[in-house]
Parts: structure tokens; C-alpha cells; sequence
């Protein structure tokens, strides 16, 4: 049954996307597929027009470590989601055997890997920030980190910028 | 589903919109999809969704973002300047395809 409208429907798409709603997400761990979950949800949250801000911590910091972030891992260990024999994981070679299996499922689905995923969210008008206390365990600064990071800066910073934000911890 | 009007021009819809007949969209409907939604074409606009219409029939889904400034050739930040805030979206609604379904 078809039924003719008389006013036009038409997407109410800038209604939606102001109201000031804003998106902090909070990068904690470094592994590869830990990575991933915050970066599609940010990417996702910028092509709603949500403002959107990363804050990389404790080993969350890898992904932005200039020396780290192309190679991060992803280990069996201790992850029964892969339904294969704990003791599988701890066989030299396996680790690098996964990341590679996974990385191949990522580029297969179409999602970049983490630099160039990076520097997508900071284009889509995203903003990176880096820990001030996890760069002072490692020793780092910020030449040492992606160059779209916008600054280092301590966890209440992070919180004032985030004000009335929702958040996710990852 | 539905039909509306547009610009003179009956076309079906989803509930929210969106065509659902690939083969009733012409430029001049696009550009009448794209004042409904305060977007004034240039060329530059035309460009990014005629990728997207040449590209659907391929993929058989409308290209995301990603696709379009990997694929397509025009970056993402220019997206974001062209169609502002929900760019995939309103790329989607201008060549009467689909909102695209990929997350990236």
C-alpha cells in the first residue's frame, strides 16, 4: 500500500547533531584488538557530528607512540573469546601468528590500521590527547608521539575539556 | 513505503526519507535533495556523489566515508567541508541511495 505524502519527508540531519552532545573516549589498553573498538566508535561518533575526544593512557599510549603504534599485537593469551586451547597462545610464534590473522581481517573489512585510522579521526575533526603521567613513566614526550596528538595533558585537564561529556572507558 | 514530492518529482522513500528506487534519481532530483537539506552543489559536490552512484550498482551499498576518500579520491576533511556535520548521511540522501551500513 502506498501512501502519498503531501509535505516532502526530508532527514532532520542538523537537528540531530548539535545540542551540544560531545563524546570522551578513554584509550587505556594497547593491544590490537583493544585498539579497534575505540577508534570505530569515535570515527562513528564524528560522522554524526558529535564532538569527540581521545585521551590515551597506561598502555593505551602505544597507539600513539610513534615507535609502537604500526605494530601493536594481538595474543591468545588470556583471551578465551578466540575458543582455542589456553596453552595454544604461549607457543613461540603464536602471537605474531594472530596479529597477523587479525590484521589481515581488519584490512579485509575495509578498516585502516591504527596511524592511518588516527589520522581519519583527527580529519573527521576528532582531537588526540596524550597522558601527561603515562609519558612520564615512559619517558616520553612529544616528539616521541603521533604528530596529530594535540598536547599532553593530565587527567583533570582532560576532565574540564570533556565537561558534559559522555564517556567510554576502553 | 511512501512516496513524496520533490521538487515536482513523486519519488518512494524510506520512512525517514532516503530513496529507495535507484532509477528514479536524475541530477535534477539530487540537486532539489540537496536544497531540502541546505546544500548548495558545486562542482565539488557533484563530484563526490556521482562516486557515490557509479559506485553503488558495483558494491551493491552506498560507499562510507572511508570509501570515499580512499576510493573516490576527495579527502575526508573536504568531505566534512561539503557536507557538513554527517557527511556519509547527506551524501547518502543527495544521490538517492541508502545511508550507508559499513562502521567504517
Amino acid at each position: 500500500m502506498t501512501t502519498t505524502q503531501t509535505a516532502p519527508i526530508v532527514p532532520s540531519f542538523d537537528e540531530d547533531a548539535d545540542g551540544g552532545r560531545k563524546l570522551a573516549i578513554i584509550c587505556s589498553k594497547g593491544t590490537l584488538d583493544m585498539a579497534y573498538p575505540g577508534l570505530i566508535l569515535a570515527n562513528a561518533a564524528l560522522g554524526e557530528g558529535i564532538e569527540t575526544h581521545l585521551f590515551f593512557t597506561f598502555w593505551g599510549f602505544d597507539m600513539i607512540n610513534k615507535k609502537t603504534m604500526g605494530d601493536l599485537k594481538f595474543t591468545m593469551l588470556g583471551n578465551t573469546a578466540t575458543h582455542m586451547p589456553q596453552g595454544l597462545g604461549g607457543i613461540p610464534g603464536m602471537t605474531s601468528m594472530a596479529t597477523h590473522q587479525m590484521k589481515k581481517s581488519i584490512a579485509e573489512a575495509g578498516v585502516p590500521e591504527v596511524p592511518d585510522f588516527l589520522q581519519q579521526i583527527v580529519d573527521s575533526g576528532g582531537h588526540l590527547w596524550a597522558c601527561r603521567m603515562s609519558a612520564d613513566m615512559q619517558h616520553l614526550e612529544a616528539e616521541d608521539l603521533y604528530d596529530e596528538v594535540e598536547a599532553i595533558i593530565s587527567a583533570s585537564d582532560f576532565i574540564e575539556k570533556t565537561d558534559g561529556a559522555q564517556l567510554l572507558f576502553i | 513505503m511512501p512516496t513524496t514530492t520533490i521538487g515536482g518529482h513523486e519519488i518512494h522513500v524510506n520512512d525517514e526519507g532516503f530513496m529507495t528506487e535507484y532509477d528514479e534519481w536524475t541530477e535534477d532530483l539530487g540537486q532539489a535533495l540537496a536544497a531540502q537539506i541546505g546544500v548548495e552543489m558545486s562542482d565539488e559536490h557533484w563530484q563526490a556523489i556521482q562516486f557515490l552512484r557509479r559506485d553503488y550498482p558495483d558494491q551493491g551499498e552506498t560507499a562510507t566515508l572511508r570509501r570515499v576518500s580512499t576510493v573516490g579520491g576527495i579527502p575526508t576533511k573536504q568531505l566534512f567541508v561539503l557536507f557538513p556535520k554527517k557527511p556519509a548521511k547527506k551524501m547518502a540522501y543527495i544521490a538517492g541511495l541508502p545511508k550507508p551500513r559499513g562502521c567504517v
